[in-house]
């Protein structure tokens, strides 16, 4: 993706003030409502016009507004996943899906609708009416019916917020599947953290309408640990669940971590928050948590009370939340050997 | 009704050619006329909106009689019209323009208010899916403003069967020629004797306008069903 953009818009009192370049494939627009997200995708998408600005795209002006360019929506190949899906009520699964693949032209269409519709696993709905869909199941196919069109890069406005809290996530899974294997750059806008550091590499912050920061997802993160008022979460990803007595073995690097929750099969994502890890300058011994693992101290970062350490255990690495008094008891500094200890019940699944 | 007589049947018929005709000339100029008032940017849409509803707040007698200015021999179109033939005033083409014209606003009113009820969003996706103007307009825009037409053809229909003022100006009332049911019963209100006629009349009136209404249910609960698939 090559994405060059300096726009400004009044919107009803609202104004917009923005200008990037973006070459990463995945990219998010994070920021609280209000802060201009949704209003910078319908410019970039061409369902709203700059005041003025350009708008470039992989060498091709979209917009220019010094040399009268605006490049109508339908021939921008800018594909867009709506907050809320937004199928066609009035056509089944099938002919929402085939709309935008119908009116690409054929040497484009590089994604087959079979394939992407077995990847997002939705083939089995193909005959239904889009009204009898669980609301995953309408994003799935709103996302399938965007690829399809073959756009050259795919906007996606707040996707997840329109879902249950328990079925949020279970779309990502899919939305890395396609875009990995459709390489469809992709420019998500979020306010959820989690859902930023799931599927971008880089974010935009924007606030007010402009943009404030631009930094990798992880480092945002990271931010959190001082400003969120949750705290930092480490987003782990633990393969092959087994039985372990009545709770779970995970492997997760080179460790094996013990959970109360079970998974499906394969790779599960969990969250971890950095304030549930526990650290010790020697081995406790006995401990009614039940992860244990020695782990070396990589770094220290934070502000205020809330310090976090950064850990290198067992071929993986960790944020624990620790205050100022802890570090200077346990001596924690680079390189240090500490202990964390972790509570099986600590980890929440995501997907 | 075994007390109809054949000119009470005429009647029927030239109602039923007279309503038809009215409704199936009018829903394209409707369907793009509520198209240009809900989508379109255009200057003076005010004015615009005031043009179409105008017949619905002038009498019909006016409306009729600005329709014979128009096409009458000494109006504005009337010559032009005679030199290709065409006869307007005094004929049953008269009678099918004055009932169009009267019963438009009630068809844009109705198709518009589908219109907005569509939500911009739908119309949003299928442009960014690649869909240009035109095709957006039949794929979506019109098989979800469906019910809102119906309705529309439906409303135009019965003001159609209804319709005096501007008919019996522009038309005329002759019987066999212009003579639809209203102005047929009209005549039988004017005729010592011809209340009983008239009475039948008014029932047959009453049952096509509620076969419409059933038929016009019908068809919106199909409609209805479609999109709960």
């Amino acid at each position: 993706m090559n994405l060059d953009v300096s726009v400004r818009k009044n919107y009803g009192g609202f104004k917009l003030d923005v200008a990037f370049c973006l070459t990463e494939n995945r990219c998010g627009i994070f920021g609280p409502s209000g802060s201009g997200k949704s209003t910078l995708m319908h410019l970039l998408a061409g369902l709203l016009e700059p005041d003025e600005g350009v708008i470039e795209l992989a060498g091709q002006t979209l917009f220019d507004s010094a040399r009268h360019i605006n490049v109508p929506p339908e021939k921008r190949r800018i594909g867009v996943v709506f907050q809320h899906a937004h199928l066609f009520p009035h056509m089944n699964v099938r002919r929402n899906l085939l709309y935008g693949w119908k009116r690409t032209p054929e040497a484009e269409r590089r994604i087959d609708p079979q394939t992407l519709a077995r990847v997002l696993q939705i083939d089995h709905l193909l005959e239904r009416g889009v009204n009898a869909l669980s609301g995953g199941e309408r994003q799935r196919v709103a996302l399938g019916r965007t690829v399809l069109a073959c756009p050259r890069l795919i906007l996606m406005d707040e996707p997840l917020s329109g879902l249950d809290e328990e079925l949020k996530f279970q779309i990502i899974p899919y939305l890395n599947k396609v875009f990995s294997e459709f390489a469809v750059p992709l420019l998500f806008i979020s306010h959820s953290l989690h859902e930023m550091r799931l599927m971008a590499e880089e974010v935009l912050v924007f606030e007010a309408g402009r943009m404030q920061q631009r930094l990798p997802a992880e480092e945002l993160a990271r931010g959190s640990l001082v400003t969120g008022s949750r705290g930092y979460a480490n987003l782990l990803t633990l393969r092959a669940p087994r039985p372990h007595g009545d709770l779970w073995l995970y492997r997760w690097g080179e460790v094996d971590l013990v959970l109360t929750e079970s998974g499906a099969a394969g790779d599960n994502v969990f969250e971890l928050a950095a304030k549930d890890i526990t650290l010790f300058k020697r081995h406790p011994e006995a401990s009614s948590a039940r992860n244990i693992l020695p782990c070396r101290v990589e770094g220290l970062f934070g502000a205020g009370n809330r310090i976090g350490v950064e850990l290198a255990c067992g071929g993986g690495r960790l944020i624990c939340q620790i205050v100022p008094d802890s570090v200077r008891e346990l001596d924690v500094r680079q390189g240090a050997e500490v202990i964390a200890v972790i509570k099986a019940s600590a980890f929440h699944r995501l997907y | 009704m075994q007390n109809l007589s054949p000119q009470d049947m005429q009647a029927i018929w030239l109602s039923a050619q007279v309503a038809i005709a009215a409704t199936l000339i009018t829903v394209p100029f409707g369907f793009v006329a509520a198209y240009l008032l809900v989508f379109v940017r255009l200057p003076g849409k005010a004015l615009i909106e005031g043009v179409v509803n105008l017949p619905l707040v002038l009498p019909p007698v006016v409306v009729g009689y600005l329709l014979l200015l128009l096409f009458g021999q000494a109006g504005v179109l009337g010559p032009l019209l005679q030199s290709l033939g065409i006869r307007i005033i005094f004929t049953l083409k008269g009678a099918v323009i004055a009932s169009a014209v009267v019963g438009f606003p009630l068809l844009v009113r109705s198709i518009r208010t589908g219109m907005e009820d569509i939500d911009e969003r739908y119309l949003q996706a299928s442009r960014t899916l690649g869909a240009r103007w035109w095709d957006t307009l039949v794929t979506i825009i019109l098989p979800l403003s469906g019910r809102a037409v119906l309705a529309g053809m439906t409303l135009m229909f019965a003001r159609s069967l209804g319709e005096f003022g501007a008919t019996i100006i522009l038309a005329g009332n002759i019987p066999g020629v212009t003579q639809t049911i209203p102005l047929a019963i009209y005549e039988y209100t004017n005729t010592p004797g011809g209340d009983r006629m008239a009475l039948s009349l008014c029932l047959v009136s009453i049952v096509i306008s509620f076969v419409v209404l059933l038929a016009n249910e019908a068809v919106s609960r199909k409609f209805r069903q479609r999109a709960r698939q």
